[in-house]
């Protein structure tokens, strides 16, 4: 009998290690024409760069920045409600923190040396960048701040499993609760507004849920009995108590039309984000219906949406829509332009959605219909949760556009990031300091989108498990 | 199970043909391009019965066992599950599938879920038994099918038998009164076929009622109860698998069979 003698011992890969200077000699100057290539595109790199570092540092004239660093991130926000601003970004700071404490709850320690890296570096540059310089120490307490949340969401997240539904509930309370501190008026009338809207959402996500069955169907009757005993309630509850205790309560009103700079981009793209996302998934849901009436709907919907350009939609929510509704009727004018970014970036994502959903294997539909699920329960529970991992790079490719295309509102008169930026390079003081005004707003683009696609380069990796 | 209801089970198997779980009296088909697929179709099943179905591709046959859990339609004829017609408005059709078990060749596991997850899912949302009671269930399905230890790993982790094995337990979780396979091995390399004919071997032992679509005799000639040979939408013959494979009655199988044979 013969045997296989003498199987080799299992081996590693062959190392093959090579220093930086045989990579150079290997890969840039293994020829003469490539040499010569390196050579001029080292040349021309290196004289772009000098060009670039000399400009920041000797040729341009920050001031326009440096001196209108207020307006670049708020606008024409009244001066003395600048608290507000300051309010809203540690409310957002301690959220974030908490929220990266639950999420590395797992984590050995949540500050390696390259996070730490990281922050002191934060520090430093918060100290010396002119930008930064005048609020030095309130930004770096609003970094201890982040900081402390988050060893505190890593305690409380080790602590109490099941925290981030909680979580992403503090969240959209908080998007409500920096929404009034934008706003101020009165808190009463605020709380009244929000509670309606959340009872009837709440009714809404029941009578969801129990289509799918999991609870027992209200009559509209009882639906009607549940909002009206809630919004009472509340109602006495406010109001009356208030008168109680004799206390004066609200904020100063801060009109819309001073919102402005990085604060309404932010607003205006954060509450596009999520407004569009459930109108494109109902809308690509409605595509592939079996309903002709719904799918007919969507179709139109999304073709009509997508053979117009953004600018024009917008034109038309400034521009028309007050020309045909009389005066006191017309919603305002960054519901306007909310609705409009909804509206368009609804159509593309109702696509991209649709193409996560053509992915998905018919197999997959057949074994859940087989199991004895129905169809919402097919969509939501196998279909949807694939489907949307699938169409994650192309979802938030749509975020990041919407994002940028905020910028159309500064050509049609909002003082967003960009609008602000014209209005300030008008200012005859700082004439000619448009490379320098557009290369900071530029950066501040960049950065946010830049943290999207990471975002969601992290989401993909930790939603690939089933291929370990 | 209780001996009471071992015994139960045992004479309804034994008075072969006192009590069918599938009837279906003349199916017919067509596909939506005007292909006649099922030409006026009749197969019962009984309980505790396992039918074997056979054919050349093309035939019909994965076709006509899926219009038993209506996951195709039928134009004609009339499907009885357990007493409950498929009715063609599909109003009854989750109560049916509930009954109803279905084996894919392709699997169909849900890549996204877990083992354990892809198994109790139908039992928590369908059948609303608590997360613990179906866990516990599903893990005594899946050391009978003999993965227990998967439980917790991905259907993308585990080998093509090893997720089929997954599909048997899965279906079983729903405690289904039969069972369908659809060329459970045909897309298996070779070495995984018999651990996956093991578990279906044993499924038949314990008395499940199963109708499958197969091309593999050996397990047709050991399991099953009656052999049925389609071929072109229609039943060509019905018989013992002695008796079909060693004489069978029709000229159209002993041509099938010396192809496959």
């Amino acid at each position: 009998m013969t045997t296989i003698s003498s199987r080799p011992a299992d081996t590693k890969p062959p190392q093959n290690q090579t220093s930086p200077l045989t990579w150079v000699r290997k890969n840039l100057f293994n020829n003469i024409f490539n040499s010569i290539l390196t050579i001029v595109l080292v040349i021309i790199i290196g004289l772009a760069l000098r060009g670039l570092v000399l400009w920041i540092f000797q040729g341009a004239e920050w001031a326009v920045v440096t001196n209108n660093v207020s307006l670049f991130m708020t606008g024409l926000y009244p001066r003395d409600l600048y608290w507000r601003a300051w309010l809203m970004l540690g409310i957002v700071v301690a959220l974030a923190g908490f929220t990266w404490g639950v999420v590395g709850r797992n984590l050995g320690s949540l500050f390696s040396r390259n996070v730490l890296m990281g922050l002191a570096l934060a520090a430093l540059l918060i100290m010396l960048l002119p930008i930064t310089r005048p609020n030095a120490p309130r930004l770096i307490a609003y970094e201890a701040l982040t900081v402390a949340m988050a060893w505190l969401g890593q305690q409380a997240g080790r602590k109490f499993s099941g925290l981030g539904m909680k979580l992403s509930i503090g969240w959209f309370a908080s998007y409500f609760v920096l929404l009034y501190l934008l706003a101020g008026g009165d808190v009463r009338a605020s709380v009244l507004y929000f509670v309606g809207m959340i009872a009837v959402s709440a009714i809404a996500g029941w009578q969801l849920a129990a289509r799918v069955s999991l609870l027992p169907k209200l009559g509209l009757f009882e639906k009607i009995l549940l909002f009206l005993v809630g919004f009472i309630a509340t109602y006495l509850v406010l109001w009356y108590g208030s008168w109680l205790l004799g206390v004066e309560v609200g904020l100063d009103r801060a009109s819309t039309s001073k919102w402005g700079g990085l604060m309404l981009t932010l607003l205006l793209a954060i509450t596009g984000i999520a407004l569009c996302f459930p109108v494109g998934l109902l809308m690509a849901l409605g595509r592939r219906s079996q309903l002709p009436i719904v799918r007919g709907l969507s179709i139109a919907y999304i073709e009509l949406i997508r053979g117009v350009p953004l600018i024009s939609i917008l034109f038309m929510g400034q521009v028309m829509i007050p020309l045909f509704l009389p005066e006191g009727t017309r919603p305002d004018r960054i519901v306007r332009a909310i609705v409009g970014l909804t509206i368009f970036s609804s159509a593309y994502l109702a696509e991209n959605v649709r193409a996560g959903l053509q992915s998905i294997p018919r197999g997959q539909t057949e074994a859940a219909q087989s199991l004895g699920l129905n169809t919402p329960l097919t969509m939501s529970l196998i279909v949807l949760p694939q489907a949307l991992k699938v169409a994650i790079p192309a979802i938030v490719g749509q975020f990041i556009s919407l994002f940028q295309d905020t910028t159309l509102l500064g050509i049609v008169g909002l003082v967003e990031l960009l609008g602000i930026t014209q209005s300030i390079l008008a200012n005859p003081s700082y004439l000619g300091d448009y490379a320098e005004g557009y290369a900071f707003i530029a950066a501040i683009y960049w950065v946010f989108c830049y943290a999207m696609t990471y975002g969601s380069r992290r989401l993909e990796t930790s939603l690939n498990n089933e291929l370990r | 199970m209780t001996q009471s209801e071992t015994e139960a089970q045992e004479t309804l198997t034994n008075a072969q043909g006192v009590e069918a779980v599938i009837v279906s009296q003349d199916v017919e088909k067509w596909y939506d391009n005007g292909f006649h697929v099922l030409k006026g179709v009749s197969l019962n099943i009984y309980k505790g019965e396992v039918v074997v179905i056979m054919g050349p591709s093309g035939s019909g046959k994965s076709t006509f066992i899926r219009t038993f859990n209506a996951l195709e339609p039928y134009q004609k004829g009339k499907i009885e599950i357990d007493g409950i017609e498929i009715a063609h408005d599909l109003k009854n059709i989750e109560a049916i599938r509930r009954e109803v078990g279905m084996v894919f060749q392709q699997f169909n596991l849900f890549p996204h879920l877990t083992v354990l997850q892809n198994v109790t899912l139908a039992p928590i949302w369908v059948r609303r038994w608590k997360k613990s009671k179906a866990e516990e269930i599903a893990m005594r399905l899946l050391d009978r099918v003999g993965i227990r230890e998967q439980a917790y790993k991905y259907p993308g982790q585990l080998s093509g038998g090893q997720q089929q094995r997954v599909a048997i337990a899965r279906s079983l979780a729903m405690q289904p009164k039969v069972m369908l396979f659809d060329e459970p091995t045909s897309a298996l390399d070779p070495e995984m076929v018999r651990e996956v004919l093991d578990v279906m071997r044993n499924l038949a032992k314990d008395g499940m009622t199963m109708v499958c679509v197969t091309h593999e005799v050996g397990f047709a000639r050991e399991v099953a109860d009656r052999v049925v040979l389609m071929d072109e939408g229609m039943l060509v013959e019905e018989n013992t698998p002695e008796a079909f494979f060693n004489n069978p009655k029709e000229e159209r199988s002993q041509k099938f069979l010396s192809q496959i044979l």
